[in-house]
């Protein structure tokens, strides 16, 4: 007797897309180059608006389904105003969002059903590196720590490898743990 | 004669197991050829490997077309110069018509047939229907980029030109790459006195034996070694998936980033950068780490699963799980190579095969020759063996060669039937 074993997770991924995509561009791979774009506009205090909008990629500009605005700002304990996140917050935000979404493209690779995920993301920092108190500390980041709590319809080393593989495949993880060049210019 | 021209149906390039392998293959369909070596028979394993190494695979497991390993020591492992012995006398019971010391040139296709030049313009040449390139998947030594940034105090040796620790300076040694290479040379440089530090980025960890029996020996049992290139799901993934942790002594010893951290070994990740005289190295040596322990857990659980289902659980020792890699909490981001601690940089960053000499334009953007399974199809005659995962898993090791050869050589006859040009 055959047995047609049928998908049966659902995570709400298109897995068969992103394979897809994977060979397509593997025989074209000038559309895999994409550029990531934002813009940013101080507003007041140590207050800023950023806009995301479009980006480029497939070998063309593309624009998101709308245009997605981000306020950031310090906490009252750095006198500021608090009107929006600390910069360092939304770097910790991405690099949860990323994780996550890799979580559940590759249980939908793996046919795991996930029923909840869930992240608490810490980073530690001395903060006497931003405040020039002491050249020896770093600005950035010490030690990052990401928790993960999932509900999956799989076993405890199914989900622990999910996690590790997702980290594997992460931009945000690799941006976080590798080096990258940075070029900040200014318009004259 | 210098400066004629040779016609033979088939040439074969390089004389090492798999050449070998092809040209016995042929001789038993009556296939006439020749065999053009670069050098000596088995060249690359004579001259190009360091001296401590043996074969990853036990001697039992030494075999090739029509020929096995004979010796009394069948659960031991080769070291260079028996892997060489063993290929002479392989190459001496096919008889094989080699041409020692006759270096390609070049290979260019002209009007569907192949002309191979070799050794100058003194040198020989060959005209023919069909090519079987069998000159080895680790000709050359392969660097990442950062290796142009080290500092010109520090020097730089590659797995390819190392021969054993006491011919590089006193003094610290960075050690990049943690596959097979890597902790071998790392194990043998910490034990001469220079102290270690290994760069580790994605690896497989493997137990040397495993309830009793060589890994080699589970893996071939649960058929891991047989997974043919048509039914893998990720096929670029399995080419370039890293060599095992695995190394081959008389004591069958075990070498993992464990053992190597209880010597006194460092560990740090891989590395991404080298900046003004510093090394900077990835913040993700723990998921490495914690991703080749789960799988050497899937790994065990198979064996462990095709045991019971083989009622082979009383005839083995007990199922057993090694403790995960020890990381510590704050693994160094960076090293200064200017401070005199690190004299040595060793890339065990892996090999790629070399085809300057390959005048056809089969290659892809990385390089690496467009094949279906050896046949290179763009250019109908042309055959590729001995590279990682050619048509199997096993594809690599010595006794992989054997059911490539088989297949490749099966095709090549089929190519040449439909040109009716068996004997040219």
């Amino acid at each position: 007797m055959t047995t047609v074993q049928e998908k049966s997770a659902n995570n709400g991924v298109n897995v068969e897309h992103l394979l897809g995509a994977r060979n397509a561009l593997t025989e074209a791979p000038e559309g895999a180059k994409f550029t990531w774009r934002a813009t940013n506009e101080w507003t007041v205090g140590t207050h800023s608006e950023s806009k995301v909008e479009e980006f480029f990629g497939l070998g063309d500009n593309q624009t998101h389904k709308s245009t997605f605005t981000f306020s950031a700002d310090h906490p009252e304990v750095f006198a500021a105003e608090d009107k929006g996140a600390t910069p360092v917050e939304f770097v910790l935000v991405g690099l949860a969002s990323c994780l996550t979404a890799g979580v559940a493209a590759v249980a939908q690779n793996r046919d795991i059903q996930l029923n909840s995920v869930k992240a608490t993301i810490e980073g530690d920092m001395d903060i006497l590196g931003i405040l020039g108190g002491d050249p020896e500390v770093r600005n950035g980041f010490n030690n990052i720590r990401v928790n993960y709590e999932i509900d999956a319809d799989a076993t405890d080393q199914e989900i622990e490898a999910l996690v590790a593989q997702s980290q594997k495949r992460s931009a945000v993880f690799d941006v976080i743990t590798n080096p990258t060049n940075v070029a900040v210019t200014v318009n004259s | 004669m210098p400066g004629s021209v040779n016609r033979l149906p088939t040439v074969v390039i390089g004389a090492g197991h798999a050449g070998l392998a092809v040209s016995h293959l042929l001789t038993e369909r009556g296939i006439d050829h020749v065999v053009l070596e670069r050098g000596e028979i088995a060249n690359t394993w004579r001259h190009e490997r360091w001296d401590s190494l043996r074969l990853l695979t036990p001697n039992w497991q030494a075999r090739l077309p029509g020929f096995a390993y004979e010796g009394d020591d069948p659960d031991g492992f080769m070291t260079m110069p028996e892997v060489v012995d063993f290929i002479h006398r392989y190459a001496r019971w096919v008889d094989a018509p080699v041409e020692t010391h006759t270096a390609v040139d070049s290979v260019r296709s002209e009007d569907g047939r192949y002309v191979v030049a070799s050794n100058g313009s003194n040198g020989l040449t060959w005209e023919t229907r069909s090519v079987v390139i069998a000159s080895g998947g680790f000709n050359r030594p392969k660097t990442p980029d950062v290796a142009a940034e080290l500092p010109p105090d520090v020097e730089s040796v590659t797995a390819f030109d190392y021969k054993r620790p006491d011919l590089l300076r006193d003094g610290g040694v960075l050690v990049v790459g943690a596959s097979a290479t890597g902790i071998q040379l790392a194990e043998e440089i910490q034990r001469s006195g220079r102290p270690v530090t290994v760069a580790v980025g994605e690896h497989v960890r493997m137990p040397r034996t495993y309830r009793g029996r060589d890994i080699q020996w589970w893996l071939d049992k649960i058929g891991r070694l047989d997974e043919r290139y048509d039914e893998v799901d990720d096929l670029v993934r399995a080419r370039h998936v890293p060599s095992p942790q695995l190394v081959g002594t008389p004591e069958r010893r075990t070498v993992d980033l464990n053992s190597l951290t209880s010597q006194g070994v460092g560990l740090v990740g891989r590395i991404s950068a080298i900046n003004e005289g510093t090394a900077y190295f990835s913040g993700s040596l723990r998921n490495v780490c914690s991703l080749a322990d789960l799988k050497q857990i899937r790994l065990l659980d198979l064996v462990d699963e095709w045991a019971t289902e083989n009622g082979m659980d009383a005839e083995v020792s007990a199922p057993e799980r090694y403790p995960d890699t020890v990381v510590e909490d704050d693994p160094s981001l960076s090293l200064d190579l200017t401070d005199g601690s690190i004299r040595t940089v060793l890339w065990a960053t892996g090999y790629q095969p070399d085809y300057s000499w390959l005048d056809i334009p089969v290659l892809d953007r990385k390089g690496e020759i467009r094949h279906d399974g050896g046949v290179v199809t763009d250019s109908p005659g042309l055959y590729r063996i001995g590279l990682n995962f050619l048509r199997r898993r096993k594809s690599s090791f010595i006794h992989g060669a054997e059911d490539d050869a088989i297949d490749i050589t099966e095709h090549l006859a089929r190519y040449l039937d439909s040109l009716s040009v068996r004997t040219d």
